[in-house]
């Protein structure tokens, strides 16, 4: 049933992104691509991988963005991007087959390949480029958040989270339940101000970013050590001589 | 947005059946279009005609034809599905419509009823194709109150077009009604399309690249970085370039070629020659409508070109 669930959902999974720590390094990317494309979503197709022009379907992806001030030194950003499991995601409501639902139990957004009839109109919908066509497979593919991951009784604890957040070398991904005020999603998004991208149109995002933090200046300004008096000093005599 | 050609046939071929429908179903009824068993079955037959080609085609950019069946269970919630069922659900009473003029001769009482049924069921079908695409959020040119009736009022042009014509060949009896329809919705869809052009030029941004990344606050926002070598399926998709380039031409090519000239000769078959100008109407706007249909993909912008280094939508 395309229909959101009327009861918001009891868990409400998602992640973290944290935009200070994210060193740009691409492995979130890959390893989701090595999980799933093995996993539910299997596979995500590369035609002609080795070819002049290689492409294919990826779930996640990690762009670059730099921000220039009026005056000053500007930011450059590494920015991972994935599904961000919205509460009115309208890639659900749009989906004419029943094939894209948004589960009642944990809100994860996902597609029953099975029922799916290709005809791209919720990648249409979807405002942030989350959910991307599979024209080897003619099904749309998008992230599960690991659904076969994390509720995986065949793996170790430690391991049950998405790849993307297994995976990160900088901890800049951290998934959990932002229904609990206690976890570490909503305690990080409440002490580090999580924003929402393109809150303007209205699909209530799950997932949260964390903006870089204000760039430290003392440092740039900060008295370096001077070769006066003391040993330095003697020693900084003796060689000018 | 990609104009997939199938969709452009789609909606331009249906839309223009539907409209013809809409007009036999409700002008038969009422007498206001000849009602001999001839006229009947050409109309239907080209009605029908255009639309069973048109969904045929919309089903050729499926990547699971053989599924589209299932797009018929979520009309509560999509517009898609909606159009589907509105779309199959009026071949009913348009088959008994058929039955009934053609075979019975007869256009009143239940057979009359069933003619306004086919005109409501088309309707309806194009109400929801509009609809489709005027409840994206994330497309702000389409997303907005011109696009829904420009759909009906196109339809209902290029249909009365087609019925004039119609009543053209089989002698000129009954042309009034049809080619009065077909100038009045020709110019209202006229007037709402430049109104839409101009509307859509002067549109404030919706969403920008500061909003999608949320690094406004740090300045201007550049994308540096694209996430891979090779252009995407998103960008492929929603990222469509050709047609910006020529927009202000093409939109010249779809006023002349879609509204003026067949307008302009509709005109002329109201004193003279009707069944040829009206032949060259028909055909000059056929060729107008698919200019402003592939205009209509090309010329929509997605928010999700902001991760792409497209600086607002």
């Amino acid at each position: 049933m395309t229909s959101l669930p009327k009861t918001p959902p009891a868990k409400r999974l998602g992640l973290v992104i944290d935009l200070d720590t994210c060193v740009g390094c691409h492995a979130c990317a890959v390893n989701c691509k090595e999980w799933n494309t093995g996993g539910y979503p299997a596979p995500l197709s590369d035609p002609d991988p080795y070819g002049a022009a290689p492409e294919g379907v990826w779930l996640n992806r990690i762009h670059g963005f730099e921000a220039t001030p009026e005056s000053g030194d500007g930011r450059t950003v590494h920015f991972p991007k994935s599904c961000l499991h919205c509460q009115d995601a309208p890639c659900v409501t749009v989906c004419p087959t029943g094939a894209s639902y948004k589960r009642e139990e944990d809100g994860i957004v996902l597609v029953r390949e099975d029922l799916c009839i290709g005809c791209k109109l919720c990648s249409w919908a979807c405002p942030y480029g989350a959910r991307e066509y599979d024209g080897m497979t003619g099904v749309m593919k998008k992230c599960t958040l690991c659904i076969d991951r994390i509720y995986n009784d065949n793996l170790d604890e430690v391991d049950r989270v998405p790849a993307c957040v297994s995976t990160c070398p900088a901890s800049a991904r951290h998934f959990g339940d932002f229904n609990d005020p206690d976890s570490n999603v909503s305690r990080l998004t409440a002490e580090r101000e999580g924003m929402d991208l393109m809150p303007e149109l209205g699909c209530q995002p799950t997932n949260k970013y964390l903006p870089p933090r204000p760039r430290r200046t003392e440092s740039a300004t900060a008295e370096l050590p001077t070769a006066e008096g003391g040993f330095l000093g003697w020693v900084d005599k003796l060689l000018s001589r | 947005m990609h104009p997939a050609y199938s969709v452009i046939f789609f909606t331009t071929a249906s839309g223009a059946g539907y409209g013809l429908l809409v007009l036999l179903g409700i002008g038969a009824p009422l007498k206001l279009l000849p009602t001999d068993r001839w006229f009947g079955l050409s109309g239907l037959v080209l009605a029908l005609g255009l639309i069973t080609f048109g969904l045929l085609a919309s089903t050729y950019h499926l990547g699971h034809p053989e599924r589209a069946w299932r797009a018929m269970s979520q009309w509560r919630s999509s517009w898609l599905s909606r159009e589907g069922v509105a779309a199959l659900a009026t071949y009913v009473p348009a088959g008994l419509f058929f039955i009934g003029w053609v075979f019975l001769d007869r256009t009143d009482g239940f057979w009359g009823l069933m003619g306004v049924l086919s005109a409501v069921g088309g309707f309806v079908t194009v109400w929801c194709t509009g609809k489709i695409y005027a409840t994206l959020k994330a497309i702000p040119r389409w997303n907005n109150g011109w696009t829904v009736p420009i759909y009906q009022l196109l339809s209902l042009a290029s249909g009365a077009l087609l019925a004039s014509l119609l009543a053209a060949l089989f002698g000129g009896a009954g042309l009034t009604w049809p080619l009065g329809i077909a100038l009045i919705a020709g110019f209202a869809s006229w007037a709402s399309k430049a109104a839409y052009w101009s509307y859509i030029d002067k549109q404030q941004p919706r969403a920008t690249i500061e909003s999608a990344t949320g690094l406004g606050r740090f300045g201007q926002v550049s994308l540096i970085e694209p996430p891979h070598t090779e252009p995407n399926y998103l960008q492929k998709e929603m990222g469509f370039q050709v047609a910006r380039k020529h927009s202000l031409k093409l939109r010249r090519l779809a006023h002349l070629v879609g509204f003026a000239v067949p307008l302009a000769l509709a005109i002329v078959a109201v004193y003279a020659v009707p069944a040829l100008a009206l032949l060259a109407a028909a055909a000059a706007m056929a060729a107008g409508l698919l200019v402003e249909r592939w205009l209509f993909f090309a010329e929509a912008r997605h928010t999700q070109s902001l991760y792409y280094g497209e600086k607002a939508v």
